[in-house]
């Protein structure tokens, strides 16, 4: 009965978008000899379906759903060592590799698809803005990347969405990664013409795409 | 011949949305933020100007912070009032605080086709033909690049839009799609090409540079260098924030004017510090994310505000505005494209926003329509007709035709009638035809502003760029190729 308490203490803290308070509750948690991985699912989840359903329904707003997906993240940075110790893991969708292509600074879509993304349950590798062609597609093979997602803002820039798909197939790596490409400037015709598989023009919905193209 | 230029001038409407007390706080606030937080300049010669003068820079993290003392004497030597000029002298755009100028929007990266209705990727010949189009239009003041000319390589393709400009208008050019320190340089030598030399381009640039800004308080490198490379050769130069409520900017209306305005400014010092009394302009299109999913909107009430409000502080630092209006974020020229671009337009225009950008693009600045652009320059001819106000004095009321006329008779037939009747706006757009004719085909203003811009495509002949100057473009950009 106790635990039934401390896990809608949880559910509540995503709701809330309180990182803080989740984290103070998984440790608790741990201290009280509590599963993480049920921990995560009967309590910290709750929450994020909650806001999802709330979000879904229009009673909740892109800003409560980024910050029930930042609670989320601190919670499961508390649990992840004792995941670890225990010899579990958390169930993940798939592994997703992240960036603002070469040339390009702007960060803010790609920042709010990996939220979406981590909260969704995709294991993401931001790897920031500026990113070299070469260096996104060693870390797709180094992290076994299910997903490699790419966003631009520029037009000029956005031909490294396609140079990086390239480089995926020369290394051949391309059959086993699905490329999602995002930013202003790019449609479903550029999509088409640089081979990539799935686009959204907004966060939310790359992470539907992400779990269409993975099947999940 | 050269068109005639419409602006808004002489207004006789005004707007006061904020206080003498409001614009100082606001200006305060953002004073505060350069020094004590400070803006992002990842460029080395950027950073090099502000540690010269005695700024705090991070070479790391590219973070400089200003006293608000260096930056407020920086924008006092931005010179208050100059000219876009244009290859045609007669179509210079006065930027005096008392002419509002609409140019095309830029840089979408579709086009609805002309001929066929169909969307498909934007190219060269787009570029040409809009501006063409934009040539021929009075409503149109001056040009951006209002679609990526996306068959060209990234390269070179900036230079490739401005030769597309300049073969199809005589109008002046400001570009929003030069993004490096090389294709500034190249874009600046095509301009001395048409102008005829480094002194006649400075003392008439016929090209004004745009550059965004990177928000939250940050600046794009090669963006930065473009335009001290722009300032350095008289250009005009500007740098536009687009903070979103939400995502780049506070959910606060105040809070998103102060981060927009303290990378502006920051941005605006910057090249006064560099060339000192350099040509410079305000520019801003702040908006309101969408609450569900983030993106930008191309539109709402917020917009309107920021619109309204933005004037009040470029006017606040002396140097003129362009204003994000129009834009719209709707699908097709519709009922939201309507309002949206008519609210956002007259807010920006009854504070006496110098430039007003832009005309045709549609879904947040993404898809070109020729019927949009058309049906933009009407709300423009509409707003420029409210700006004239009503005049109150004996000619305009009329008594002694009041008179004449008496109880239940009609002004049909008087003198007074005639003279001023074409101060009456006749639209071209809107469908004031009986019911029946209408019921006939059911069509309406978007198929005959479609029909007016094939119509001026077929048949406007721009006043050509001489051959040799025409060569020249191309021997120049294709020297940038080769590099």
């Amino acid at each position: 009965m106790q635990n039934e308490d401390l896990f809608k203490e949880m559910a509540q803290s995503i709701t809330d978008g309180e990182a803080e308070i989740a984290a103070d509750l998984a440790r608790k948690s741990i201290s009280l000899g509590i599963d993480p991985l049920e921990a995560i699912n009967n309590g910290f989840v709750m929450g994020v379906n909650y806001v999802g359903d709330q979000f879904s329904c229009g009673n909740m707003f892109l800003p409560e759903l980024v910050m029930a997906g930042e609670a989320m993240k601190a919670a499961v940075a508390v649990l992840e060592p004792e995941l670890a110790r225990r010899g579990t893991e958390r169930k993940m969708l798939g592994k997703v590799v992240l960036c603002t292509v070469e040339g390009d600074i702007h960060e803010i879509g790609k920042t709010l698809v990996g939220t979406m993304l981590s909260a969704t349950g995709f294991q993401v590798f931001d790897m920031g803005v500026d990113v070299p062609v070469m260096k996104v597609v060693e870390k797709a093979r180094e992290v076994g990347a299910d997903i490699v997602a790419m966003s631009a803002l520029l037009t000029t820039t956005m031909v490294h969405q396609k140079d990086v798909i390239e480089a995926l197939e020369d290394v051949g790596l391309r059959a086993n990664v699905k490329v999602m490409v995002g930013g202003a400037p790019v449609t479903q015709e550029w999509v088409k013409q640089i081979g990539a598989d799935g686009y959204s023009e907004d966060a939310i919905g790359a992470a539907r795409v992400a779990k269409q193209l993975l099947g999940v | 011949m050269a068109g005639k230029i419409k602006s808004v001038t002489n207004p006789k409407l005004r707007l006061d949305i904020l206080t003498s007390d409001d614009i100082l706080r606001l200006h305060t606030a953002t004073l505060d933020i350069i020094e004590s937080t400070g803006v992002r300049f990842p460029s080395k010669r950027a950073m090099d100007i502000w540690e010269a003068h005695g700024a705090q820079v991070d070479r790391i993290t590219s973070i400089v912070k200003v006293p608000g003392q260096l930056i407020e004497d920086a924008l006092k030597l931005a010179p208050p009032k100059y000219n876009l000029t244009a290859r045609n002298p007669d179509q210079d755009l006065s930027l005096d605080g008392n002419h509002v100028f609409l140019g095309t929007d830029g840089c979408g990266v579709e086009v609805i086709d002309i001929n066929t209705g169909k969307r498909r990727m934007s190219g060269w010949q787009d570029v040409a033909d809009i501006a063409r189009i934009g040539d021929a239009l009075e409503e149109i003041a001056f040009h951006w690049v209002a679609v990526s000319a996306q068959d060209y390589p990234a390269k070179t393709r900036g230079l490739h839009e401005l030769r597309a400009i300049w073969e199809n208008s005589t109008k002046h050019t400001q570009t929003e799609s030069i993004y490096n320190e090389k294709e500034a340089r190249a874009a600046i030598e095509m301009a001395v090409a048409i102008s005829g030399g480094k002194d006649s381009l400075r003392k008439r640039p016929l090209l004004s540079i745009m550059q965004c800004t990177a928000p939250p308080l940050g600046q794009d490198g090669g963006s930065v260098d473009a335009a001290l490379v722009g300032a350095e050769a008289g250009l005009p130069v500007g740098f536009m924030t687009m903070a979103a409520c939400l995502t780049t900017a506070p959910a606060t209306l105040a809070g998103n004017l102060v981060v927009g305005n303290a990378e502006v400014i920051s941005a605006t010092a910057l090249i006064q510090l560099a060339y000192p009394g350099a040509p410079v302009f305000y520019a801003a299109a702040q908006t309101a994310s969408d609450l569900r999913t983030g993106a930008y909107t191309g539109g709402g009430p917020e917009d309107f505000l920021f619109g309204a409000a933005q004037n009040k502080l470029s006017d606040f630092y002396n140097i003129p505005l362009s204003m994000g209006s129009f834009a719209t974020g709707a699908k097709e020229p519709n009922w939201h494209a309507g309002v949206e671009n008519s609210l956002s337009t007259f807010m920006a225009t009854v504070v006496m926003s110098d430039m007003l950008l832009g005309a045709g693009l549609l879904h947040g600045s993404r898809i070109w329509s020729y019927a949009q652009m058309l049906l933009d320059c009407e709300i423009f001819s509409i707003i420029h007709k409210v700006m004239q106000g009503i005049v109150v004095d004996d000619e305009s009321l009329a008594l002694d035709v009041i008179r004449n006329v008496g109880p239940g008779g009609n002004f049909l037939s008087q003198k007074h009638t005639l003279k001023h009747m074409r101060d009456i706006f006749i639209p071209q757009f809107m469908d004031r035809r009986p019911y029946n004719v209408w019921e006939e085909k059911k069509d309406d203003g978007r198929d005959w502003a479609l029909e007016k811009a094939r119509k001026i495509l077929n048949t406007h002949q721009p006043e050509p760029l001489e051959g040799k100057i025409s060569s020249e473009l191309k021997k120049i950009i294709a020297s940038v190729e080769k590099e």
